[in-house]
């Protein structure tokens, strides 16, 4: 599917985002962040539109060869992620930027000053990051997906450098070098794959997707291997797989909460998706046995490492970045098991961002309030803000798969294909550390949440503001919704993901 | 000797000159040598593709990678008020040895691959190889974290040497967007270089430890 609607999605938060820079006043600002994000919904669910109203699988839907921006099914559904959240995050930032308006800040750690990056630096780098992450959904080229995922990194840094104290300054310095390193590995995963690909009377075909898919079978096999070992290390880094995941608990627990949201919700997806293209490559070549042993490997180490880390915990916001870790272990893994867990893949990739941003903004309005991220000085949640209480338990028992929320499905999905593939060891190893991270969750959810709040918190403190409770509260209930009733199009969008990632 | 192999070996020189400089100074301006010489690549490797393109690419390399970076960083340590030493978490004469050491692995590894059609120098894939691993081992092996920024470029050279001699035909777009990237990114990494000397008075990456579990 083409014509002007995938530049239309990436121009236009693009050039909001330079606009944003240049305003000087905060209210036309913050309504155009809004406006942009609204916008950009649109445009998304009119693709949506054009996917319902056209039969899968007709020539009508197929990315034609030589396009550089086009919307396919793979990119269409990371797309909607991340429109859905940046609309939510969008509204939560308008708020949040309000409340941190006064000039001097004190650290909640350290107790010393600090003061915020301007609001025109902030609001003008989340659009650009919303333009470069729209980029690499649509992109079609190997070379262009690349392009795009570095300018998300570049856009980002400075959103986690958002509060200027030297803890945020660290993560910020890790974040960038550990990146732009892993991504330069992706870019020589782009050099060999143009090496594989290349004929042997010295002509080189394209890096184009649909005309390395289509002519797959001519690829060099051992070069297709080796450009898929760099892909995955290299996007693996900025996805949070371990053992590259390092930068991963810094970035999103000194980042602000809402960027954190956008990060482990949006961006991890993003990377995810430089893996799936060459995954998809190599399901083409009849190489997929190969990638999937890999995939399977990253997954399950990813999900033992956050586990370990999620058990003993103190910073709930850390725990929240070592979840993510986890969910990209399960992403992985779940492509790696083929069948059934492609789809299941797929649609945790949905839920797990959803759920994931929905906490993150909840971690926001706790942290604000209790000014602390240390969970042994956190308890009455529920009694001093009700409706967050509520949706951090809400948001614990999605995160961790319980019923009737959408990652129950998608996990049980998961653990349906190991066993239907076989590989029981793989299945009990995943049960045992979902079982571990519930419990490790549990520990550190449930106390903050009940008892009664320290006194001198209680008092006068005004109602929970609607800005901060609302984007959360619809991210939770779209994945019980997920949960609830899968529509028509969602799942042949998801059949169609899935049956090009080789599985069914 | 064709014009290709002496500009690579003149690209090895540079990485180990920069195993064994001790002034971040010198090691700037190394760095710009090397992208001089990458610029080079192009025109000596250039069989395929339009003329003008191959110039024009060139020329942005050279601009970029020989004038703009060297330019940024060295802006970046004027402003940074800092020691102008690299500090070395292994010494320079053990650095040394380790470049050496990863030259001749990245020939043994070379030798062992077979490319789907004839380089233009038997010499590009052991160099790009070496060239990658010899800018990892800068970025873990200095503190400094300008030092860690020029390592970063010294990797991106060493892909960038694999990708012109062997995968000539990417986009000339593409090839734009790559080092558009790049030079943001030494952008943004001067700009946090600059805040970390203010923060910490003093820009060596081992201090940056308050956060970890």
């Amino acid at each position: 599917m083409i014509g002007p609607m995938g530049p239309a999605l990436i121009l236009t938060p693009l050039v909001a985002g330079l606009l944003a820079f240049w305003l000087r006043a905060d209210g036309p600002r913050r309504g155009l962040l809004v406006l942009t994000a609204l916008a950009h919904t649109a445009l998304t669910i009119n693709a949506w539109r054009v996917w319902s109203e056209t039969d899968v699988g007709s020539s009508a839907l197929v990315v034609p060869v030589g396009a550089w921006v086009a919307i396919d099914a793979t990119g269409l559904l990371f797309l909607t992620t991340i429109s859905a959240l940046f609309l939510g995050c969008a509204i939560y930032g308008v708020g949040y930027l309000g409340r941190e308006k006064n000039h001097m800040h004190i650290d909640y750690q350290e107790h010393l000053f600090f003061s915020n990056e301007p609001e025109a630096v902030f609001t003008g780098c989340m659009l650009l990051f919303l333009s470069s992450m729209t980029l690499v959904c649509t992109a079609q080229h190997f070379g262009l997906l690349w392009v795009g995922v570095e300018a998300t990194t570049l856009a980002s840094a400075p959103l986690i450098y958002f509060h200027r104290q030297h803890r945020s300054l660290e993560a910020t310095w890790k974040y960038l070098l550990i990146c732009s390193v892993g991504i330069a590995l992706a870019l020589l995963g782009n050099f060999l794959l143009a090496v594989a690909a290349s004929k042997h009377e010295g002509v080189i075909s394209s890096l184009f997707t649909p005309d390395l898919i289509q002519h797959a079978t001519q690829l060099h096999a051992p070069w297709l291997k080796a450009a898929f070992l760099f892909f995955l290390v290299g996007y693996g880094t900025k996805m949070g797989l371990a053992p590259m995941h390092t930068w991963l608990p810094d970035a999103h627990s000194e980042s602000p909460s809402v960027v954190s949201a956008l990060l482990s919700g949006a961006l991890l997806n993003c990377a995810f998706l430089g893996i799936l293209r060459a995954h998809q490559v190599c399901v083409a070549a009849g190489a997929v046995e190969f990638s999937q042993e890999l995939l399977r490997g990253f997954g399950l180490l990813s999900m033992a490492i956050a586990a370990v880390f999620i058990l003993g915990q103190v910073d709930f916001k850390r725990m929240l970045a070592y979840s993510s870790v986890e969910h990209m272990g399960i992403l992985a893994l779940g492509v790696g098991l083929g069948g059934a867990g492609a789809f299941g893949a797929g649609l945790h990739a949905i839920n797990h961002s959803l759920t994931k941003a929905c906490l993150f903004l909840v971690a926001g309005n706790i942290l604000a309030a209790y000014e602390t991220k240390a969970v042994k000085d956190i308890s009455g949640v529920r009694r001093l803000l009700p409706l967050s209480g509520i949706l951090w338990i809400g948001g614990f028992l999605s995160i961790t798969g319980s019923p009737p929320f959408g990652t129950f499905l998608s996990e049980f999905t998961i653990l349906k294909a190991a066993l239907d593939g076989d590989h029981t060891y793989v299945a009990v190893a995943y049960l045992s550390v979902l079982a571990l991270i519930f419990i490790g969750m549990a520990a550190i959810v449930l106390p903050m949440v009940q008892g009664e709040p320290q006194a001198g918190l209680s008092k006068n403190r005004p109602r929970e503001a609607l800005w901060s409770t609302m984007p959360p509260a619809v991210l939770c209930l779209l994945v019980l919704a997920v949960g609830a009733y899968l529509p028509p199009t969602m799942n042949a969008v998801l059949h169609e993901v899935a049956v090009t990632l080789g599985g069914n | 000797m064709h014009l290709i192999d002496l500009t690579l070996v003149l690209i090895m020189l540079a990485n180990l000159a920069l195993l064994g400089s001790s002034r971040l100074a010198a090691c700037i301006q190394l760095s710009a040598a090397q992208g001089i010489l990458l610029s080079l690549l192009p025109l000596a490797a250039g069989e395929h593709g339009s003329k003008a393109g191959i110039l024009l690419l060139a020329f942005t390399v050279f601009v970029l990678k020989g004038l703009v970076f060297p330019a940024l960083l060295a802006r970046t340590l004027r402003m940074a008020h800092v020691r102008h030493e690299v500090v070395p978490i292994i010494g320079y004469a053990a650095s040394l040895t380790t470049g050496v050491v990863i030259l001749c692995l990245s020939f043994w590894f070379a030798s062992r691959l077979t490319l789907p059609h004839p380089a233009a120098s038997p010499l590009v894939l052991p160099w790009a190889l070496a060239t990658t691993l010899i800018g990892l081992f800068l970025i873990v092996s200095r503190k400094t974290a300008l030092m860690q920024v020029i390592g970063y470029l010294v990797l991106e050279n060493g892909i960038y040497i694999f990708g012109i001699t062997l995968a000539q035909d990417e986009p000339f777009l593409v090839e734009m967007g790559i080092l558009l990237d790049v030079f943001v990114a030494v952008f943004i990494m001067g700009i946090a270089i600059f805040h970390i000397s203010r923060e910490f008075d003093h820009i060596e990456v081992d201090q940056l430890t308050s956060l970890k579990d």
